[in-house]
């Protein structure tokens, strides 16, 4: 199996990625939307004539909100973005956006959310990522605990884990990219759509550990390196042509879907992307290298 | 082999009845009224980003309260905002979706109000608390007179006052009443046990001196205390007319909040804006359905078809789940759903591709699905597992929008894993494979070999 053969050269196309992402990160950073970081969000549809940017911003002046966001979207629309408001203040917001009823407008959306909510939000995020990869840690090296030759069943766990690691770095490094150059915001749905690239990218991993498992109990072949290469030809197709319906559903998602979902289908598509060449050509190549990893030391001894 | 083609055909039947059910059971779907009647009661529960409304998320100050009472504290928030909701007539233009109150979290209270799109509104009349306040008046405050550079003279009105710790919160109910005299409008005040002691206590120290009653800071009416009263009974009479009087004892009677409440979280989305979404979605949950359909009949053909029968099932029976148990329906809900068709393959794949390598070993077609089913069954099961744990911890992750999406990616996860190994492989044992003909290979075969 070429995978397998050319391990090195998969092993660090996926390194250089996973670094590549953590530099776009830090350099670009990312931008937290109002779920996070709490703010205001204000979606209005004017119906006849609309003022400019410019005179909203300034009739806005008077409201002293600091920092505010206007951004035309379509013809008739603006979308602004501000620090949260009180009820008081939205009252009068909306009236300085008609100046008084002399524009004609419908509030498509509003959402304001104070910062408390977000810090609550942020924590709650990352105690459901630390969990959901520790359940896949012990789910994995539970359902692989009869295989324990050559390679111990927490090992596969844990390789399970460093390539979600990759799976789930690599849209958020796209993300820092689209939020520097398009203004995409980290949101809910962005962690959700991590988590689910979690729940999707590990199944296909253990697919192809559950092969290996079978060779391996089998006595399909004495080397452990060639049991995985079968084990990843016999589960190739398989693997692709899963994912493919599940990525053509989220591109339809994507090109097709509700507004709200878009960035959620494409990091997830991306994440499902990684996920799937992961499991194929950085989990079971990472395998055959603790393998010999093992086999060195013991002969050393 | 005639139980089990009676069976599928059983199958197939009911896999019709379930989409005839969810098509017809759409008024707004197919044009028409849903009939039979009875298919009315259970249409879809759309979330509010997809009905349009208000979601109002509230946090409680608990600083002053012990650890052991926040939950029962919680619950009498929860009860009282409930009322207040359902009682000051804020109503979406709808009607159909209910109002919902609930306890989020520790501290946390969030209400939804399908149909509101005007929050400021609604959030006026939530957090209308009357205040009802006892002061007793302190007859030689005389100091309280200030005189300002400018020749003003000013007033303080509150610092006449002493309060007297007897509130709104000790009331248990109070009735409109009419004096039979004067039929004057006259409200009469009933306070619980803890407030009847206060108050027997409060006119027994202060008799002879003024009770004035404040609501909302304004004095109404200050009677003179003759005696002492107990009981726990008090009439405020000031110069109110019917309806002020009638409005009055409506939110005294809704009551006042255990503990401060602020306002940490409001969204409101348009009706237009919902009506997209849900359009969007269907759209694109039809052509991802679509896609697949097609992907699977040209790589796997029969057994591709019959995947695809196999799915659309599948389809009808997931929305007949979301009307039946019933699960809100949210944006991201829908694109969890539609995501769970793309993983509704997942299963019949790993199935098709092992048959192919059965065949492959030499074994006969028939064979070769009998033992590809039990052989798939452990990755199936393995890999399934780990995505309904993902969409476990996702429920517990808390906030609606997120449960939305858990409950129907989990669900659909459950029940694609069902009738993969149900419903595909009953309609695939169902043909009768007795000759390995050059056509049949073919079409067990798959992808680009012939």
């Amino acid at each position: 199996m070429f995978i397998i053969k050319y391990k090195k050269i998969f092993i660090s196309i996926s390194i250089g990625l996973v670094l590549l992402s953590i530099l776009l990160v830090s350099v670009f950073g990312l931008k937290f939307g109002i779920d996070f970081k709490g703010g205001a969000l204000i979606e209005v549809n004017y119906s006849d004539s609309l003022p400019s940017v410019l005179d909203i911003k300034s009739s806005l002046g008077s409201l002293s909100l600091g920092e505010i966001s206007v951004q035309p979207s379509g013809t008739t629309e603006y979308i602004l973005k501000t620090r949260d408001l009180t009820t008081e203040e939205h009252t009068s917001l909306l009236n300085l956006l008609s100046e008084n009823g002399k524009y004609k407008l419908t509030e498509k959306s509003f959402t304001s959310i104070g910062p408390s909510v977000g810090d609550e939000l942020t924590q709650k995020a990352i105690w459901a990522i630390i969990f959901v990869m520790l359940a896949i840690l012990l789910f994995i090296a539970y359902a692989f605990s009869k295989v324990s030759k050559p390679v111990s069943s927490w090992k596969y766990g844990l390789i399970a884990l460093v390539t979600l690691l990759h799976d789930i770095a690599i849209p958020t490094g796209l993300f820092a990219i689209l939020g520097h150059y398009m203004g995409a915001e980290v949101d809910t749905l962005f962690v959700v759509a991590l988590l689910t690239v979690l729940g999707l990218s590990v199944s296909d991993t253990i697919v192809v550990f559950d092969r290996i498992r079978e060779n391996i109990r089998n006595h399909t072949s004495n080397d452990f390196e060639k049991t995985v290469g079968i084990s990843l030809s016999q589960t190739f197709t398989r693997s692709i042509n899963t994912s493919l319906t599940v990525i053509l559903v989220l591109l339809s998602l994507y090109f097709f879907g509700p507004a709200s979902t878009k960035n959620f289908a494409l990091v997830l598509t991306v994440g499902l992307f990684f996920g799937t060449y992961s499991s194929i050509f950085l989990a079971s190549p990472l395998l055959v290298v603790t393998e010999q990893w093992q086999t060195k030391k013991s002969t050393k001894k | 082999m005639w139980k089990t083609r009676i069976t599928a055909l059983l199958i197939l039947i009911i896999g019709f009845g379930v989409a005839y059910f969810v098509y017809k059971s759409e008024p707004k779907v197919n044009g028409g009224t849903p009939n039979p009647a009875w298919f009315a009661k259970f249409p879809f529960k759309l979330g509010l980003d997809l009905s349009g409304g208000t979601h109002l998320v509230y946090k409680a100050d608990l600083a002053q309260i012990g650890e052991k009472d926040v939950k029962d504290q919680m619950s009498t928030l929860r009860s009282i905002l409930e009322k207040r909701v359902n009682k000051s007539d804020i109503s979406g233009s709808f009607g159909v979706a209910e109002n919902l109150v609930q306890v989020q979290g520790n501290n946390q209270i969030i209400i939804d109000l399908p149909g509101v799109t005007d929050s400021s509104v609604a959030i006026k009349k939530i957090g209308q608390t009357p205040i009802l306040e006892f002061r007793i008046l302190n007859e030689d405050a005389t100091k309280d007179v200030v005189v300002g550079k400018d020749g003003k003279v000013t007033l303080d009105i509150n610092s006449l006052y002493q309060d007297t710790g007897l509130t709104g919160r000790y009331l248990d109910k109070a009735i409109l009443e009419f004096d039979q005299q004067t039929s004057q409008p006259t409200i009469s005040i009933q306070f619980n046990d803890e407030g009847s002691a206060l108050f027997e206590k409060i006119t027994k120290e202060n008799t002879g001196k003024q009770l004035a009653i404040f609501l909302d800071g304004e004095v109404i009416s200050s009677p003179v205390i003759r005696e002492a009263i107990s009981g726990g009974k008090a009439q405020i009479s000031g110069r109110f007319t019917p309806k002020e009087a009638k409005d009055l004892v409506q939110r005294l009677n809704l009551g006042a909040l255990p503990v401060p409440i602020s306002l940490v979280s409001t969204q409101t989305i348009g009706p237009s804006l919902g009506e997209k979404a849900v359009q969007d979605g269907l759209k694109s949950a039809l052509i991802g359905l679509l896609v697949v359909a097609l992907f699977l009949i040209f790589w796997y053909r029969l057994p591709g078809i019959i995947a695809v029968v196999a799915l659309s099932i599948y389809v009808a029976i997931v929305l007949a789940l979301f009307k039946f148990i019933p699960i809100t329906l949210t944006a991201a809900g829908i694109a969890g759903f539609i995501i769970s068709i793309g993983m509704a393959v997942d299963a019949n794949v790993l199935i098709f591709e092992r048959i192919k390598e059965e065949i492959k070993n030499g074994r006969t077609i028939g064979d070769a699905i009998h033992t590809g089913f039990s052989r798939a069954w452990f990755s199936i099961r393995d890999s399934n597992t780990s995505s309904i744990i993902t969409s476990v911890i996702l429920f517990g992750f808390g906030t609606s929008l997120i449960k939305g999406f858990a409950v129907a990616f989990g669900l659909g996860v459950v029940v694609s894993l069902l009738s993969a190994i149900t419903i595909s492989r009953l309609f695939l044992y169902t043909i009768n494979v007795n000759k390995d003909t050059k056509f049949m290979k073919f079409l067990f075969s798959s992808g680009f070999s012939k």
